[in-house]
């Protein structure tokens, strides 16, 4: 079983044998381009960034050490057909404590907008992605939430107005992959 | 910089979803100290969801909102950690990188907004402590909790990463602390005091999510604290909502309420529980309330 219900087909593969088949020499250089993992070659695989991870402590398989060393060897299809990706939470324990200044948790966060591509994404963020887009708000609230402001003498929900999202938004990278998800939110129908 | 006292309230999209105590108590503490709130124009996520999708679109998401603010001459004061975290953060980036502020821009254009890094944003904490300030606070303070003990959580987003936390320690946080002695309450040391919630891993895998907010329970429990204060929706829902699960779960005994920071402070101004939406709360705030009131 993995540990992050099956988004994609495989979690960390650190103990298989590497195939040079696999190696894709240009990913580290891809990845020095990308805002977030400019200086993740630095890295000197102390492990510090493991070693605080809250999620690593339960995690049989997420290594946020792993996953950075994997990248430098080119192993991008391990690094980015993984479920482990999703467990990171965010927390910037390792972005903070890298004594290489590495923005660990930020090399994570440019690993999933890669992963992307592959199509490997939870259905937390296609929900919250439609949300947005429907309404500027990363849920849908409940009518009876909106009722209940009233009774708590709490103002009306500030508005959004989706037709300025859609115009933000129209000319971004990830406006053109959205299409390809196949559930296009109806924000984004105009 | 916009005027300092000119503030958007930022109300984000978890508490209206899930945490309205959260916003009662907060909007009757600052109606007490006599600011003013305007509510946001306009409002979209701040993007924080869409960073692990697209950074591009999570930055454009926050600066919209900043320069929303901008174009009203104000700043922003929000209650979510994350929201604070990341409008924080995108203001610092824009403001520091002509590149991506140009490229920001361009997309800008197309609602006829620009960010030009005149707007500040600070969390509730930052703004109790900044412009209201302790001594004011305790001033105000006319039934002061002396008999409870309680621990702090105040939330990864707002301390880390440390170069866009500008008010606080993120190895050793000492703010809320303050506020909370500020109240007359005596705040506890526990182990582990900055470990995360869990909450950004729930919806991904639960179980990783229930053990950090599990061990956060078992390390308040360990030095006995009535009750754990939080200053962010998405912690106080991984330990309100979750407490009674996770005590189930791992067959253990908790009984603490979680109480946002408003709420102890609002009982410190002498604010009934009512006003405050104490029965809000998942984990019955009962026998805390009424030790507080018939010490
Ligand atoms: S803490 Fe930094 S240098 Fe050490 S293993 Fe992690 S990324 Fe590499
Ligand atoms: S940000 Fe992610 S990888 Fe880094 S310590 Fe926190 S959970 Fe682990």
């Amino acid at each position: 079983m993995t540990e992050s219900s099956n988004i994609c087909s495989q979690t960390c593969l650190e103990n298989q044998s590497i195939k040079t088949s696999e190696i894709d020499s240009q990913f580290k250089y891809e990845l020095v381009k990308l805002s977030g993992s400019e200086n993740f070659l630095k890295c000197f695989q102390c492990g510090t960034c493991t070693s605080d991870c809250p999620i690593a402590r339960y995690s049989d398989n997420y290594r946020p050490r792993t996953l950075i060393r994997m990248a430098t060897l080119g192993l991008k299809n391990r690094v980015l057909n993984n479920d482990t990706l999703w467990l990171c939470a965010a927390c910037f324990k390792c972005s903070d404590r890298c004594p290489q200044g590495i923005e660990v948790a930020s090399v994570i966060r440019v690993f999933r907008n890669l992963a992307i591509d592959t199509g490997c994404i939870p259905q937390v963020f296609k929900d919250q992605i439609g949300a947005i887009f429907d309404s500027g708000y990363a849920y849908k609230i409940p009518e009876s939430r909106i009722k209940k402001r009233e009774t708590q003498n709490l103002p009306p929900l500030p508005k959004c107005n989706t037709e300025n999202l859609y115009r933000l938004l129209k000319n971004t990278k990830m406006f053109k992959k959205i299409q390809l998800y196949g559930e296009v939110p109806n924000g984004l129908k105009q | 910089m916009a005027s300092s006292n000119n503030y958007l309230f930022f109300l984000g999209c978890a508490i209206p979803y899930r945490v309205s105590s959260y916003e009662v108590s907060s909007r009757k503490i600052l109606a007490y100290f006599g600011i003013e709130i305007v509510e946001m124009p306009e409002f979209n996520c701040c993007g924080l969801p869409l960073d692990a999708i697209d950074h591009e679109v999570m930055l454009l998401l926050a600066a919209k909102n900043l320069a929303h603010a901008e174009q009203q001459g104000s700043n922003i004061l929000t209650l979510c950690t994350g929201c604070a975290g990341t409008l924080k953060k995108v203001n610092k980036l824009l403001k520091e990188d002509n590149t991506l502020r140009q490229h920001v821009n361009e997309h800008l254009k197309e609602v006829n907004l620009e960010f030009k890094g005149t707007t500040e944003t600070k969390h509730l904490l930052q703004f109790l402590k900044e412009n209201i300030g302790i001594d004011k606070i305790k001033a105000a303070v006319t039934k002061p909790l002396t008999n409870l003990t309680v621990a702090e959580h105040t939330g990864c987003h707002l301390l880390r990463p440390k170069q866009f936390n500008n008010f606080d320690d993120p190895e050793n946080p000492q703010i809320l602390k303050m506020l909370i002695n500020a109240t007359g309450a005596t705040c506890l040391e526990y182990v582990d005091e900055t470990e995360c919630c869990g909450a950004p891993s729930a919806g991904i895998n639960d179980k990783f999510a229930l053990q950090l907010a599990r061990d956060k329970l078992d390390h308040i429990k360990a030095v006995q604290a009535q009750a754990l204060i939080t200053i962010c929706p998405f912690c106080h829902i991984m330990y309100d909502t979750n407490e009674m699960r996770i005590a189930k779960l791992y067959n253990e005994t908790y009984d603490i309420p979680i109480l946002h920071y408003p709420q102890l402070l609002g009982l410190a101004l002498g604010l009934k529980p009512d006003e405050l939406a104490f029965n809000d709360l998942k984990v019955d705030p009962k026998k805390l309330l009424e030790q507080i009131i018939n010490p």
